[in-house]
């Protein structure tokens, strides 16, 4: 059986930017393989869905979520008490293809900046670029920094350069061989643009709204390009990542 | 250890639950939690004579204790469906049946003699699908148009017909009494509540189709008086349905008047839901000195 769902023990969970929490749970990486990309479905109490978050790190006995308070049922999980037991659908989903020999440049724009740090842990020294709207929602700093070359932008210029993840992108592009990206959908989408320009193979890790995280309810479609015909595929069993060149944006 | 099978329109189920159209694909995916046997059946996805891509995302917004979806009939159609699902399907242990949608009486006729020719064990006539703009539910809203694709595709059909009721109608019990008349084998209801969301910041539906149906706990007693309605007005066996979450409301749904049950929404949250019933049901028949699950069909005592 490829699926199951687990009882993990919550070992912490706390607020480590506005509204963004950081969640671990007690985990044992030969009872549970992790691929970088990969998503947990994680049960909320008295939620009829479960939500879908990206596995940020999976290391030393511990998966690491880190999530944004969006609505209700983040809500309801950033209240979660360590010591009590979370319900986790997963991993889930094929992650990004990270090859040795290559150098990639890791992007990031806000929530979608937590993937990217066990993908870094794959890489060879990579290039990691990531991009929030302002200060106060800037992440995962440190844990990147131990792992490759940095750099940091936001909208309004209060951390790090002001400006795009595009913007350091272009600079830097003729050094790196590949880009993978997780974040908000026009950022990817110029990301993917920018790949294009420069004859840059580029990965991208999608978000949809989401239901049984398996592939068989088919509501979180996305429309992609495969032998020149559009088709639809789901982001819970096809991505959430997906090669941008076959994603219609 | 009660005996949990039912045999609905000459077709015999290990135990009363069925995967409900759409929520789980032709199998694979939750095949891959338990065999597929732990289930008395499977309501494939529906199917079309051609293939369809479907609505565009969003598809799906949550809802207090339920979920809108907006899907519009994605799938690869018929012919690939015999082909390449049906095989597979037939060799996991379980009642196979196939829920077939179409824009026209002639689609359902032609997708009904297609499968009559297979070793599918039953046909789900989907005439409530709310969220496909042409064909779907138009047809399963008046009397008239179900008696008539009731009559026009048993014409073409060789296998046990199942019924699909659209909840979204004045008059549930007449509705059933057209298909019965008509020469449906069972019915199955109900298919979801239309309904809507909207985004309050962006003042857009949250489901791109604007309007989507609505399953889930939420619709729980809505299904269970419907069926209890039907139950009284038709000699047809039901499967009922509609946000089944627990053995305790199988239990209930087989009282209100359902011979066999389908479950879906409740498989999001927890995919392990049916092994759950189905213990919850033998526990519950087994206190109550039942021998049957059939014992429960039906037995509710209205004030």
């Amino acid at each position: 059986m490829k699926y199951d769902v687990r009882q993990l023990p919550l070992l912490s969970n706390e607020e480590i930017a506005h509204g963004i929490f950081d969640m671990r749970l007690a985990y044992r990486q030969d009872d549970l393989p992790v691929a970088c990309g990969q998503f947990a479905h994680v049960y909320v109490p008295s939620k009829t869905l479960r939500r879908p978050i990206s596995v940020c790190d999976a290391s030393d006995g511990e998966l690491r979520l880190v999530y944004q308070v969006k609505g209700a049922g983040t809500q309801i999980m950033s209240q979660m008490q360590p010591g009590s037991m979370v319900d986790v659908l997963g991993p889930l989903g094929h992650g990004f293809q990270i090859e040795k020999g290559r150098r990639y440049c890791l992007i990031g724009g806000g929530i979608g900046v937590p993937p990217m740090l066990l993908t870094a842990k794959q890489c060879e020294d990579p290039l990691i670029i990531t991009g929030f709207r302002s200060k106060s929602l800037v992440i995962l700093q440190e844990d990147f920094k131990a792992l490759g070359e940095t750099l940091l932008c936001t909208d309004d210029g209060s951390a790090g350069q002001k400006g795009f993840v595009t913007d350091l992108l272009r600079e830097r592009i003729g050094e790196i061989d590949e880009v993978c990206a997780c974040g908000p959908t026009p950022m990817l989408k110029a990301v993917a643009a920018v790949c294009r320009e420069y004859g840059k193979p580029c990965q991208v890790s999608l978000e949809e709204r989401m239901g049984c995280g398996v592939g068989a309810c088919l509501v979180c479609a996305v429309k992609v390009r495969k032998n020149g015909e559009e088709i639809m595929q789901h982001v819970c069993k096809n991505g959430p990542v997906f090669q941008a060149e076959e994603v219609v944006f | 250890m009660a005996d949990l099978s039912v045999k609905v329109a000459g077709v015999t189920f290990n135990n009363p639950l069925i995967a409900a159209s759409g929520t789980f694909g032709f199998g694979r995916e939750y095949g891959e939690f338990y065999p597929l046997s732990t289930l008395g059946g499977i309501s494939c996805k529906g199917i079309t004579l051609k293939r369809r891509d479907g609505n565009p995302p969003p598809r799906i917004a949550e809802t207090p204790s339920g979920i809108l979806n907006a899907v519009g009939l994605q799938n690869p159609g018929v012919d690939v469906f015999i082909r390449e699902d049906l095989p597979w399907l037939k060799q996991q242990g379980t009642v196979v049946i196939a829920n077939i949608a179409g824009n026209t009486v002639d689609e359902y006729c032609q997708m009904a003699e297609k499968l009559s020719e297979t070793d599918v064990d039953m046909i789900e006539l989907n005439i409530s699908c709310p969220n496909v703009k042409s064909g779907g539910v138009q047809f399963g809203t008046s009397c008239e148009s179900v008696e008539n694709i009731t009559a026009a595709v048993r014409k073409s059909c060789k296998k046990p017909l199942i019924v699909k009721l659209s909840p979204n109608v004045t008059d549930i019990a007449s509705i059933a009494q057209a298909a019965e008349a008509a020469g449906a084998d069972a019915i199955s209801m109900i298919n979801t509540l239309t309904g809507m969301r909207i985004d309050i910041h962006t003042r857009r539906p949250i489901i791109r189709n604007n309007t989507g149906g609505l399953s889930g706990a939420a619709v729980f007693p809505v299904a269970v008086r419907m069926v209890w309605q039907v139950a009284n007005a038709v000699k047809l066996p039901i499967i009922g349905m509609g946000g089944i979450s627990t053995w305790e409301d199988a239990a209930e749904m087989l009282m209100a008047g359902a011979t066999a049950l389908q479950i879906g929404t409740v498989l999001f949250s927890d995919p392990y839901a049916p092994v759950k019933i189905n213990e919850g049901l033998n526990r519950f028949l087994d206190e109550n000195n039942m021998t049957s699950v059939t014992d429960l069909t039906k037995t509710v005592i209205p004030w």
